[in-house]
């Protein structure tokens, strides 16, 4: 059997880090426990539950199924890197707080980081197409709608600001 | 629900992945999308002791047209198929089953190749690439050979490839003008694996009788179910409401599905016989319109 580390290099949110991991550490137990970004959250890690999604490349992936060597000499966003700064949220997280998108708030973090990466890509997206990309991430308290209602939300406000 | 211990490599080339495959054998597991692989390792269902990262081999994937001939490499992700422009137009059969699968963050990492090569009985990928009547190409360190997409899928979870094999191409031909396909599925929610699904292929003679026929099943077997045989009384014959329901009585009769915890087995072949007429009735519509 073997223990042997890896060294990673790798970007998350505009920063670089140089950790050492085994192999089999899993990429989400890498971010929380090893960058001490405990933003990304870990609820079923076995790619079901959506909580610890990231964006790895740009692209909303399953961080509990990837393994830490995995990331190195990629890029990660995790839901630390999405406000603009301090005192400003981002267009979602703002919309998330004004309708009420969350409760206890574990499954935020997996939702914010597939719907910002959604909303890239569907600047005008319909109720039907949101609750399809929402498909992939649960939440046992709001019952989703109050998180389409911010979603569409942010759609919105997003595309007056451009 | 962590990984055991391992000892990960990732693969630089082609050739440095199957020499490792070579060294190691069946104590070593490629590792592509790992959407099927980690989920297992994190139940400690496999426990591999040596991971060949082959997601840096670029040369894998991709997806290209050679006249009548798709090719598609095994790393080749969902999320590429799903925006291929060429995909959609050379296979819409393959198109309309992808956003069937999982979620979109499981299809941003998954693989066609992985897909295949992990033979879920209840998978679509199988399915359809044994309805387009596709093959499969596998290449050692020492050799390369072809297998039909029917005979890969040998068990639940088990395919035709040796130890020191990895699949490394998909090819599937285009379908002849006059052709239509379909493929749906029913499952309790979005996402889930489907309790039965089908995948058919359905060509018109030039006086709109049937002229050929293939079905595939996914959930209904310990592989991808190939009921095209049941099928074949249509051919031949005009196609109307009763011959529909001909096939869909005839693929019911020919299959043994294996119940599970969502749908028993006679539910199962119940829902095989209603997905038969409604593809085939979508799959007609669009040979006649298409
Ligand atoms: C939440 C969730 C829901 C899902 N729902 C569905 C669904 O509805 N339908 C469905 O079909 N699938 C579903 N899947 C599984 C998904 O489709 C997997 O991505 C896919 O089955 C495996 O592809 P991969 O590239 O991730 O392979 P991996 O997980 O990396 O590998 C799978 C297996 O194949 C081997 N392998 C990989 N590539 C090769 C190769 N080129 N040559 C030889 N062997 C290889 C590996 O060693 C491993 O044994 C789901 C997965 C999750 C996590
Ligand atoms: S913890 Fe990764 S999907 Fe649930
Ligand atoms: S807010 Fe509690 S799980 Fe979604």
């Amino acid at each position: 059997m073997d223990s042997e580390k890896h060294d990673i290099v790798v970007t998350v949110n505009g920063m670089r880090y140089l950790r050492q991991a085994e192999a089999r550490m899993l990429l989400s137990d890498f971010i929380r426990h090893e960058l001490l970004l405990a933003g990304t959250h870990v609820g079923c890690e076995h790619g079901v539950c959506g909580a610890c999604t990231i964006l790895f490349d740009g692209h909303p992936v399953r961080a509990c199924l990837m393994l830490a060597p995995q990331a190195n000499g990629h890029e990660i966003t995790t839901v630390e890197g999405l406000a603009p700064s301090p005192d400003q949220l981002h267009p979602l997280q703002q919309a998330m707080h004004d309708k009420h998108g969350l409760q206890c708030g574990y499954c935020t973090p997996g939702i914010l980081m597939t719907m910002t990466a959604f909303l890239a890509e569907h600047p005008v997206p319909d109720e039907a197409q949101v609750r399809e990309a929402l498909s992939g991430n649960l939440c046992r308290c709001t019952g989703y709608q109050h998180i389409v209602d911010a979603v569409l939300e942010a759609a919105e406000k997003m595309r007056d600001v451009k | 629900m962590k990984p055991a211990p391992l000892k990960y490599m990732a693969a630089t080339s082609l050739d440095h992945a199957l020499r490792l495959k070579a060294d190691y054998g069946g104590e070593a597991s490629f590792l592509a999308g790992g959407q099927s692989l980690i989920p297992t390792m994190n139940f400690r269902l496999a426990q591999p002791a040596v991971l060949i990262d082959i997601n840096q081999l670029s040369d894998l994937a991709g997806i290209a047209r050679d006249g009548q001939t798709i090719h598609i490499g095994a790393m080749t992700r969902y999320r590429a198929l799903e925006r291929d422009p060429l995909l959609a137009d050379a296979l819409p059969l393959m198109t309309e089953a992808l956003p069937h699968i999982a979620h979109p963050q499981i299809r941003n990492r998954g693989t066609l190749g992985g897909n295949l090569a992990h033979a879920d009985p209840a998978s679509e990928m199988p399915a359809i690439v044994v309805a387009l009547g596709g093959r499969l190409r596998a290449r050692s360190a020492a050799a390369e050979r072809w297998i039909e997409a029917r005979d890969f899928f040998v068990g639940p979870l088990t395919t035709a490839l040796h130890d020191d094999e990895m699949l490394v191409e998909i090819e599937l031909p285009a379908p002849v003008p006059r052709s239509g396909s379909c493929f749906m599925e029913v499952a309790r929610r979005r996402g889930d694996f489907a309790m039965v699904g089908i995948a058919l292929m359905l060509t018109l003679g030039k006086n709109g009788d049937c002229s050929s026929i293939r079905i595939a099943l996914c959930g209904a077997g310990e592989t991808p179910v190939d009921a095209s045989d049941a099928a074949s009384g249509l051919i031949g014959q005009p196609i109307d409401g009763e011959a529909i329901g001909d096939v869909a009585a005839s693929v019911q009769q020919s299959i043994d599905p294996p119940g599970n915890m969502q749908a028993s087995k006679e539910f199962q072949r119940h829902l095989a016989g209603v997905l038969v007429k409604r593809a085939l009735r979508a799959a007609w519509e669009r040979a006649t319109h298409g």
